[in-house]
This record gives structure tokens, C-alpha cells and sequence, in this order.
């Protein structure tokens, strides 16, 4: 497979997170498509660490990639706990999920 | 065509498919069904680049844990299409789907033009992301970052119940 191909996959998927926040309303949906381009960024990370470890010699080429990858998956399940329980609060004080009701900080 | 390449198409016509229909679904459960669609289809692709453990662990933490925690909040909320807020602006919507697909174009032919991308992945062999040599790595080179992890992981714990416990 050229890495091409999987260059141009991330880069749908991202476009792809990238339409739904622009587009959505719901906070749920918006943080959703967070995550999917968090996966994008982490699909290419893998592709290009394959790549690495084809073209150099070292035994471990390419493994601090997939490394990074792990981390970025931690950090992202830190993230989502923390955001959706503000989601939770911001649904227990506005009974919606509408990111527009946010538009403004007081009140 | 050989077998791996009909999975890798197939995979990511799955993964685009599933993604648009998290985008464009009325309801928040199908969404999360078809985000958990589209994070099997990326981990099969990790398990085309021999990356073992990353496929699993995209499984389990992504579509195990994540998403069935999406899932819980979404039921506990009682979401559903009708309760869905209707994107009243229509001129956002078009400009929206507009900016992200010329985003995408942009990308795309500046990486058309690039002398970068000629290399070929040779799929299905490597032992690079075996779990036996990303366990030594992440317990002798990545230790401190695997401990600290922990740090963040206790303090988003912390945040999470204060955040919810706080009355308003």
C-alpha cells in the first residue's frame, strides 16, 4: 500500500470531524467528532511509523510512534470524563445539550 | 488485487461510511453506534499494519470504554432524534460542509504536490508494534511518562466527580 493511500484516509476522516463540529448543535455529537479526528491524527502516526521502521535499520524504528499513539489514547480517556461531566452539568442546568445556549458565560 | 488490499479498501470504505453517519444522523444513540463502527474499521486497519497492540488497545479503551460511557450519558439524558436542537441556520450548515470539504481539497493537493509521499507500506509483516517489544519500551525507556500518566489520570478522576457533585 503507498502511504499515500493512508494519508488521504486521515485526512477524510479529519475533514469528516472537522464538517460535524462546524455543522452540529448537540455538545454530545460535537465532542464525538473530537474524537474522530483525534483517530485520524493517530491512524497516520501508525502509517508513518510502519514507514519508518521499512526504511531505517535500527531494530526499534518506528516504536516511539506507537508509543506516542498509546499516550494520545490515555490522554484522550482523561479528556472524555472530564468533558462529559461537564456536559452532564451543563444538561442538569440548561435541560439541553445545545452548544447555543452557551453563547453567553453569564447566568 | 490481492487480499490485503481488498481489506484495506474495504476497511476504509467502512471507516468514511461510518464517519459520515456519525455527521449526519438524527439520532445521538445511531451516532455513537456508527463512531463505535468507524473505531473497529481503524483498528482493523492497525491489525493490516501489524500494530497488534494499538488494535486492541483501541478496542478496549475506545470502543469498550469511551463510547459505552457516551452511551451512558446519552440514555441517562434521554436523548433522541426528536430532542435533537434543529441546526435552524441554514446558511452555517452549507458554510460549514463548504469550509470542510475545501479544507480537504487544500490538503489534498497540497500532498499531491509534495516529493514526500513515494514510500510503500508493506502490509502484514514487522514485529515493531508486537506487544513484547512495546511493553519493554513502555516499562524501560517510558516509565516516567507511564507513572505521570497515572498523575493525570487521578486528577481527571478528581475533576470529573467535583464537576458533577457541585450544585448549582
Amino acid at each position: 500500500m503507498p502511504v499515500n493511500y493512508y494519508i488521504f484516509l486521515a485526512l477524510a476522516l479529519f475533514c469528516i470531524g472537522v464538517i460535524g463540529v462546524l455543522t452540529r448543535r448537540n455538545a454530545i455529537i460535537i465532542f464525538m467528532c473530537i474524537e474522530l479526528m483525534l483517530n485520524a491524527a493517530n491512524l497516520l502516526l501508525v502509517a508513518f511509523s510502519k514507514l519508518q521502521t521499512q526504511t531505517s535499520n535500527l531494530a526499534t524504528a518506528g516504536s516511539d510512534a506507537q508509543i506516542f499513539v498509546f499516550f494520545i489514547m490515555v490522554v484522550a480517556a482523561a479528556e472524555v470524563s472530564v468533558g462529559l461531566a461537564i456536559i452532564v452539568m451543563m444538561y442538569r442546568n440548561t435541560h439541553s445539550v445545545d452548544v447555543n445556549f452557551l453563547n453567553r458565560l453569564k447566568n | 488485487m490481492s487480499v490485503t488490499e481488498i481489506l484495506f479498501w474495504f476497511l476504509s470504505v467502512l471507516a468514511l461510511g461510518s464517519a459520515i453517519m456519525v455527521v449526519a444522523s438524527k439520532s445521538p444513540v445511531h451516532s455513537i453506534l456508527f463512531l463505535i463502527l468507524t473505531f473497529f474499521a481503524i483498528s482493523g486497519h492497525y491489525i493490516l499494519l501489524n500494530a497488534q497492540f494499538l488494535a486492541i488497545v483501541n478496542i478496549i479503551v475506545y470502543a469498550g470504554a469511551i463510547m459505552v460511557l457516551f452511551l451512558f450519558v446519552v440514555m441517562l439524558m434521554n436523548l433522541n432524534a426528536e430532542s435533537e436542537p434543529p441546526q435552524k441556520n441554514k446558511y452555517l450548515l452549507y458554510g460549514g460542509t463548504i469550509a470542510g470539504a475545501s479544507l480537504l481539497l487544500v490538503l489534498v493537493a497540497a500532498l499531491k504536490q509534495s516529493a514526500t509521499g513515494g514510500g510503500m507500506i508493506e502490509t502484514n509483516n514487522g514485529s515493531t508494534g508486537l506487544i513484547e517489544n512495546l511493553g519493554k519500551l513502555l516499562f524501560t525507556d517510558y516509565v516516567f511518562p507511564f507513572e505521570i500518566s497515572s498523575v493525570l489520570f487521578l486528577s481527571a478522576m478528581i475533576g470529573a466527580v467535583v464537576i458533577s457533585k457541585r450544585e448549582g
